[in-house]
């Protein structure tokens, strides 16, 4: 099983992101489940979304305190945020920023692997607005292979309507421009 | 057969309440429970579903409409969770008391005091007298299938009385899951047209809710609880037939590794498919430990209840909900006074805790059990226990 | 009260209490509870009807000719009939 984390600020579309992520693993027969953090709306307020993906049925309904993957949304939670807090050893981070690496690693202590992307330019790009949540699932599916790529087709379709290609497009480009360290 | 999908368990209610064809909704969102009547009142507007959606001012007015609805003869439906659940508690008791078939989504959320939107148990436990069958279900699949049972149970003309479903707030309404819907078709095989008893229908007139003196309570009032134990019967039928058509096997009390358990955990809610993860770490390492779902809260399943614990040293009852100045958690006294005249019986150990949201892991589990079956005396002291409160 | 016959056992209650018989109501007699009785006097009654609106029986009625009176059966000799009648054209008596 695969416990995910991901953070990002209310209205940002976190939400959103792990509900596509769950019907994505969904669609390919696997178990999924996609929850927030709970409680009530924050726009703009740091919030956490959750997501668990298993071949095998899942029952465990407590929160994730030790995530395998750590997708951040938002790089102005980096400093503010703990994002990295419970993130297993072997674990994975995920990074929407347009700085390198080494400073990533440098601001939050951290030594573990990290993936970076500059979502925002992308999503800026390609949807017009700075909304990075479907251009994070591309970068977190080419770093973590937990779905296939064209198992998010069909939930992107059916959520954004209209708008549907262009964030497959900024999710493609985030798959094919995330740089794994 | 079915058609797999993931969703959001509250708007899975949603629709399952829909394949069930309401023909009346009233219902005003509270938090966690919103997205149900919110999702229904998409339904109706999309014309998915041709039933009245009417937005009530306010709970109590939901419940009323929906007694007055049914008292015309029309199959209702309301949503809501613990303050709502309060400002209609009046007519709680009086929906079963008409013996009306009214069908409520109850998102289980803390009853305020502090003012909380997160899950625990004390709104329905506040309400578990009123006469209403009470179904839990622990995850997804069984918030869709006991929806559309609910309705084939309150409508039997054997029951006739109010079902509510709950489900935990947040910890199953907000998640997105896998689970199988049943087709329209499939659902009306399984759910004839709703046909009254009574009605108030100017061609065949009668009275409901009148005035009952003192020379004719006791005799309802006893009547009543009649109607709801022999409910039992109905709710086993309805299960039956369902596991017939869909596969999926319902019972009051499920056990999960049972066998041999010299130690066994009783859960209500989601809690219980956490608890099973739990159980599964302590046998791997040999603990004699199983788990008990209890599904049916009301009518309370004694019989279940008894053969569940037949064998069992030591019953760990876990209660999300306090009853201030009581004897314990509700879950747990009504388990203690259930199994009090028993020739022999297991100690009983409870644990109040998930509290207003509190969150309930797979460690947690196993640290109660633990501290159970590693403690010197086995009967414990307390009559009830608080765990994971700070200070505690 | 004295013609009510409760239901012998709780088996024999309706389900949710339902009085099946419409209008059993008026099977009881609250005219037994009269101490006075309405008397109309034709000669200054105009016919306006605020008699027939005010009774809180509902048991004054309009007769053929467009006179009212008081169904004695429910007639519980309240009095306000004769207290809304402006033209003074109703009186209450004393029963027996």
């Amino acid at each position: 099983m695969i416990e995910i984390r991901w953070h990002g600020r209310g209205g940002q579309g976190a939400v959103t992101s792990v509900e596509l992520l769950a019907l994505a693993a969904i669609e390919e027969g696997k178990y999924a489940q996609g929850f927030p953090s709970f409680g009530p709306e924050r726009r703009g307020a740091p919030v956490a979304a959750f997501n668990r993906v298993d071949s095998e049925r899942i029952r465990i309904r407590s929160g994730i305190y030790h995530p395998d993957v750590v997708v951040v949304l938002d790089e102005s939670l980096i400093g503010l945020v703990n994002v990295t807090e419970g993130l297993k050893p072997n674990g994975k981070l995920i990074v929407n920023t347009s700085k390198t690496a080494a400073d990533v690693k440098k601001i939050l202590n951290y030594s573990g692997a990290i993936a970076t992307v500059d979502a925002t330019g992308i999503a800026w790009k390609e949807l017009g607005v700075p909304i990075t949540n479907t251009t994070m699932l591309g970068a977190l599916v080419k770093v973590t292979g937990v779905v296939g790529l064209d198992a998010l087709n069909g939930p992107v379709e059916h959520r954004f309507g209209r708008i549907a290609s262009k964030n497959m497009a900024a999710l493609k480009r985030a798959f094919e421009e995330v740089k794994i360290n | 057969m079915g058609k797999r999908k993931g969703m959001e368990i509250a708007l899975a209610a949603a629709e399952a309440a829909a394949l069930c064809r309401p023909d009346v909704i009233a219902a005003y969102p509270i938090t966690p429970n919103t997205h149900i009547p919110e999702h229904l009142s998409d339904i109706v507007a999309e014309g998915r579903l041709d039933a009245e959606f009417i937005c009530v001012e306010s709970e109590h007015s939901a419940l009323s409409a929906c007694m007055g609805a049914s008292g015309a003869g029309a199959r209702v439906f309301t949503a809501t969770s613990s303050q709502g659940l309060l400002y209609m508690a009046e007519i709680m008791a009086i929906a079963s008391s008409m013996r009306l078939p009214v069908v409520m989504a109850l998102g289980n959320r803390a009853l305020s005091g502090p003012l909380n939107i997160w899950n625990d148990h004390s709104d329905i436990m506040s309400q578990r007298d009123t006469g209403w069958i009470s179904l839990f279900a622990s995850h997804g699949q069984e918030v869709i299938d006991m929806m559309i049972q609910a309705f084939r149970i309150a409508e039997d003309r054997d029951v006739m009385l109010p079902v509510n479903v709950n489900l935990d707030g947040f910890q199953l309404t907000h998640v997105v899951e896998v689970m199988n819907f049943p087709l329209q078709e499939e659902v009306d095989a399984f759910l004839p047209v709703y046909k009254p008893y009574a009605s108030l229908h100017p061609d065949h007139p009668c009275s409901m809710g009148t005035l009952g003196l003192p020379e004719i309570f006791s005799e309802a009032t006893r009547a009543r609880e009649a109607a709801i134990v022999n409910s039992r019967k109905t709710i086993l039928k309805v299960w039956d037939e369902w596991e017939k058509r869909f596969g999926r096997r319902y019972e009051p009390i499920e056990s999960y590794k049972m066998e041999g358990a010299e130690f066994a955990v009783l859960t209500m809610g989601s809690m219980g498919e956490t608890a099973e993860v739990a159980i599964d770490a302590l046998r791997e390492k040999g603990v004699p430990v199983g788990l008990l779902k209890l599904k049916l809260w009301r009518p309370f399943p004694y019989e279940d209840l008894k053969k569940a614990v037949k064998g069992v040293k030591s019953l760990i009852v876990m209660d999300r909900a306090v009853s201030f100045g009581g004897p314990g958690g509700p879950v747990a006294s009504e388990i203690r006074s259930a199994l009090y005249d028993e020739p022999s019986r297991p100690d009983l150990t409870n644990y109040i805790f998930g509290l207003g949201g509190r969150d309930v892991t797979v460690e947690d589990f196993i640290a109660m059990i633990d501290k159970v079956r590693l403690a010197d005396k086995k009967r414990p002291k307390e009559h009830y226990e608080f765990y994971g409160v700070r200070g505690e | 009260m004295a013609n009510k016959k409760w239901p012998e056992n709780w088996q024999d209650v309706t389900p949710g209490c339902i009085v099946s018989e419409p209008g059993s109501a008026s099977q009881y007699h609250t005219g037994d509870w009269r101490a006075q009785k309405p008397i109309w006097d034709n000669t200054k009654c105009i016919k306006c009807g605020v008699c027939y609106i005010f009774c809180p029986e509902g048991c004054i009625i309009e007769k053929e000719d467009g006179f009212f009176e008081a169904d004695l059966d429910y007639c519980k000799g309240c009095g306000i009939c004769a207290h809304e009648c402006w033209p003074l054209a109703i009186k209450m008596v004393e029963e027996g």
